[in-house]
């Protein structure tokens, strides 16, 4: 298991490299300039002097392999570089949204859980009756609906209802407290849209519960177990589920790392100011370093996710042996 | 339903008019509580005022630093009235010809860290902006070629001597972007601001987390005695127009200063009533359209001329100030300054002339008689942003139409945008827009100069004539000549040669919660963010 862990981790740098490479030149092909956008994007006259003058701070005037070169030898030494839009350590910047957006991903991922195992196994072992058809139009509901509109329903249903129900409007707070600080607050503002994306992520996870466990139940064991006498609860509990969880763990394990860097929408919705706003301001602002060093992470959360999968594999399924 | 839409019209014109949540004469100020607010905007590239253009930096970051001059905060809708901060008294009148300014300084003012605010500190903060050392950037050093040097005779007095006289030097003194820095902290490092702030303003700076908010504590020790009356400030960055509703809808911000378009303005009315105060004003800021003068048709004259003839900006202004945040129609000058043209000289003016189908029919024979192909289909560069961009962009299209020519609209986010504009120059006529922050015509209609005197000008044209009525404009110190030779520049860009379109001026709308008071709208959203002489008023809530 530890040579294959080291294997693994020893597969990520090229997998990295290649992210790395793809990202620089990509960002290099989108026509604009983060100076112009600087000195010329509010409208006003501009010294076309300090366009030139910031290209040369910002190191844009030497050829790009440099930069590349530079760029990538940062990342080997630990120096993620520094934002060419707000001059500050890109590890600071990064920070701050990173723990948001993991608290976001974590609260979700609960939420999903919490939705999509007791659902999917409820439909799977009620097939064909009325609960599996509720369970499987929620989930197809769920995953035709995009997370980020449902936020938007979601604080419009409680103006309404705050309206209604307390005499004027309420919505969640816009700024940001840390958990350390003020949890109620915390949770006051994180819960809703934890719950948008959490239910969305929970429609596919429901859909892969149902079927992964409509498999199992098939399987000869469960026969065994049943003609055993072994009554229907510790059948599904026991033997069932936990088999039939492989798939499952696939899903909520992507869908997590996808958390991480995808809820661009969602954090708008909300105001949250996450990892995936950061990238659509990066991108926007032609910010490359920021950019960059965004998307090596994402990169890296989706490997580390994956060896975290094939590890919970070995345990869920013993008969799972990696060398 | 027409009922409720008249009824909705008549609250938010009532409201307009009246200003519900403005200070009245009545209205007593009141000590106290935390003023939250949204910024419209990303967060802010740095904190370094001089250096920054955009207004994500003034909206959070201008609390905190005092200015030299400023607009008058009684009065900022009269584009040339400006009072004293730094300074005491009046503006100061120009000596020696209008050559020499000299400012006597409040006494006893200290920076946020207890270390005292003198001349030096003011001639620094000057100095870095008007002659920035080496490798430092001062985005407005073009704005003040009028100056010559700065003196210090004593610690409580600043003397700006000018080349020449200028009406365009105290309002771009009064510029809101000019903080004053220590001058210690910039002998140490010039770069010190854009990580850091360190003012002597109404608000001490207490917390920024990156793009998120900012916060600061009332200045018990600001040099304006028994300002400001806010204990607490919070800017809280949000770029998305929904989130911006929803705060002031679920009072989680009391004011969003940038503005909002008619349809917000009327769905926060009718959901709030007289809950919430809705101002309105002219905006200096102007659209345009600029023709590729490297690019055939639209290196001819008479093709230019057709553009503007076709153009009904009476008529938008009516229907696209229902939808759109445009509104007044005007010239090369903001329409409420005394520079600007009057109706009557705008009527003279190609584009602008009562009689439209006569001037389409002028245009129709202008691209009959320069050859024009019609058949082509024409680039128009334009901005990926609804307000005004897309929405204007798609009126201009349908009034070219009206004479034949046709246009795609080629919408493109902010940075391809620039670069269309500035590198590939792939357009035949683009959008772009002249906005500044103080109203200050002489230095705004600089943006109209030739292209390789202003890269500002993304038309390519190069014309010394016109450079010419502009240098004549910037260094006539008479007032009513100046205005003269104004309309002479305006006629030569906007009539006898076309080369850039005005189309509609901005309309500023602001709505804030009716608690909020003693601000009041003025003509650009880089103004008036101060913030110390507002207060709230929880009883409006009950």
């Amino acid at each position: 298991m530890h040579k294959y862990l080291v294997k693994r981790m020893l597969m990520m740098i090229p997998t990295l490299l290649g992210a790395a490479v793809l990202v620089f030149f990509l960002m290099q092909m989108i026509p604009g300039d983060i100076c112009a956008l600087r000195y010329a994007g509010s409208g006003g006259t501009f010294d076309a002097s300090q366009i030139a003058r910031c290209r040369v701070e910002l190191g844009l005037d030497r050829p790009i392999f440099v930069q590349f070169f530079e760029w990538i030898g940062g990342f080997f030494i630990g120096d993620f570089g520094t934002s060419m839009w707000t001059d500050r350590s890109v590890a600071e910047e990064i920070g701050p949204r990173a723990v948001l957006s993991l608290q976001v991903a974590i609260m979700a991922t609960i939420v999903s859980v919490c939705i999509a195992i007791p659902l999917g196994t409820i439909s799977a072992i009620r097939q064909n009756t009325w609960i599996d058809y509720v369970v499987r139009g929620l989930s197809i509901a769920g995953i035709a609906m995009p997370s980020f509109w449902l936020g938007i329903l979601i604080m419009l249903g409680l103006l309404w209802a705050s309206n209604y129900f307390l005499g004027y409007g309420w919505i969640p707070p816009i700024q940001y407290v840390s958990p350390l600080e003020d949890p109620i607050g915390n949770v006051t503002q994180l819960i809703w849209p934890a719950l948008a994306t959490g239910y969305r992520y929970s429609a596919v996870a429901t859909r892969m519960t149902r079927s992964a466990l409509l498999e199992v139940l098939r399987e000869d064991y469960i026969r065994t177990a049943r003609a055993k006498g072994v009554i229907e609860k510790l059948v599904v509990n026991r033997h069932a589920l936990k088999n039939s969880m492989l798939p499952v763990i696939t899903v909520i394990g992507i869908e997590f790392a996808f958390l991480m860097g995808g809820l661009v929408v969602t954090e708008q919705v909300f105001n949250l100011n996450g990892l995936g706003k950061l990238f659509v301001d990066s991108v926007t602002n032609h910010d490359y370093t920021m950019t960059q060093a965004l998307v090596m992470l994402v990169a890296f959360i989706f490997v580390m996710m994956n060896i975290a999968i094939d590890v919970m594999y070995a345990w869920l399924d013993p008969r799972i042996r990696y060398s | 339903m027409q009922g409720f839409r008249a009824a909705l019209a008549a609250a938010v014109g009532a409201s307009a008019m009246l200003g519900a949540g403005v200070a009245n004469a009545d209205d007593k100020p009141i000590y106290g509580g935390e003023f939250t607010f949204v910024v419209p905007a990303n967060a802010p590239p740095s904190f370094d005022a001089h250096r920054e253009t955009t207004y994500a930096v003034i909206h959070p970051v201008r609390p905190f630093y005092s200015t030299l001059l400023r607009v008058n905060p009684e009065n900022p809708g009269d584009p040339s009235d400006f009072v004293c901060d730094l300074c005491v008294g009046d503006v100061p009148e120009g000596t020696n010809d209008g050559k020499t300014y000299t400012f006597k300084l409040h006494e006893g003012v200290k920076f946020h860290d207890g270390a005292p605010l003198t001349s030096a500190d003011i001639k620094a903060s000057f100095d870095r902006i008007i002659f920035p050392p080496e490798g430092v950037s001062s985005a407005r050093k073009s704005f003040y070629q009028m100056v010559d040097s700065i003196d210090t005779p004593d610690p409580a007095t600043v003397v700006f001597n000018l080349k020449f006289a200028s009406s365009a030097f105290i309002p771009a003194l009064a510029a809101p972007y000019n903080f004053i820095y220590s001058k210690a902290k910039l002998d140490v490092d010039q770069h010190w601001y854009e990580k850091n702030i360190l003012g002597s303003g109404p608000f001490i700076f207490k917390e920024y987390q990156p793009g998120a908010f900012m916060t600061g504590d009332k200045n018990p020790d600001y040099y304006l005695k028994g300002l400001p009356y806010l204990d607490k400030i919070t800017a809280i960055f949000a770029n998305k127009e929904s989130v911006q509703v929803q705060a002031l809808r679920g009072n989680r911000a009391s004011a969003q200063f940038r503005g909002f378009p008619p349809k917000v303005r009327d769905d926060l009315v009718a959901a709030l009533g007289d809950k919430v105060t809705v101002q309105e004003t002219d905006w200096n800021c102007v659209l345009l359209a600029t023709p590729n003068h490297d690019r055939p048709p639209f290196n001819d004259v008479r093709v230019r001329r057709a553009l503007t003839l076709a153009v009904d900006r009476w008529g938008g202004s009516e229907y696209l100030s229902k939808i759109a945040i445009v509104k007044t129609v005007g010239g090369l000058v903001y329409p409420k300054h005394s520079l600007a043209a009057t109706k009557d000289e705008l009527e003279a003016l190609d584009g602008y002339r009562p009689d439209l189908e006569a001037s389409r029919a002028k245009a129709r024979e202008l691209l009959k008689e320069a050859g024009v192909d019609l058949s082509k289909t024409y680039i128009y560069n334009n901005r990926g942003v609804d307000q005004p961009y897309k929405v204007v962009g798609v009126w201009l299209i349908d009034q070219w139409r009206q004479i034949g020519l046709n246009f795609e609209q080629k919408v493109q986010p902010t940075g391809p945008f620039y670069a269309t504009l500035r590198e590939s120059r792939d357009f035949d006529v683009s959008a772009d827009f002249n906005c500044q922050s103080i109203v200050n015509p002489p230095i705004d209609t600089s943006k109209y100069l030739s292209s390789d005197v202003n890269p500002a000008n993304y038309s390519g044209i190069v014309d010394r004539k016109m450079d010419a009525l502009y240098e004549a404009m910037l260094l006539e110190a008479d007032p009513a000549k100046q205005r003269m030779k104004m309309r002479e520049y305006e006629k030569y860009v906007l009539h006898d040669e076309v080369t850039q379109l005005i189309t509609l001026w901005w309309y500023r709308t602001t709505v804030h919660r009716s608690h909020f008071k003693g601000w009041k709208v003025s003509p650009s959203h880089y103004l008036g963010q101060a913030l110390d002489t507002v207060w709230l008023d929880p009883s409006v809530d009950k």
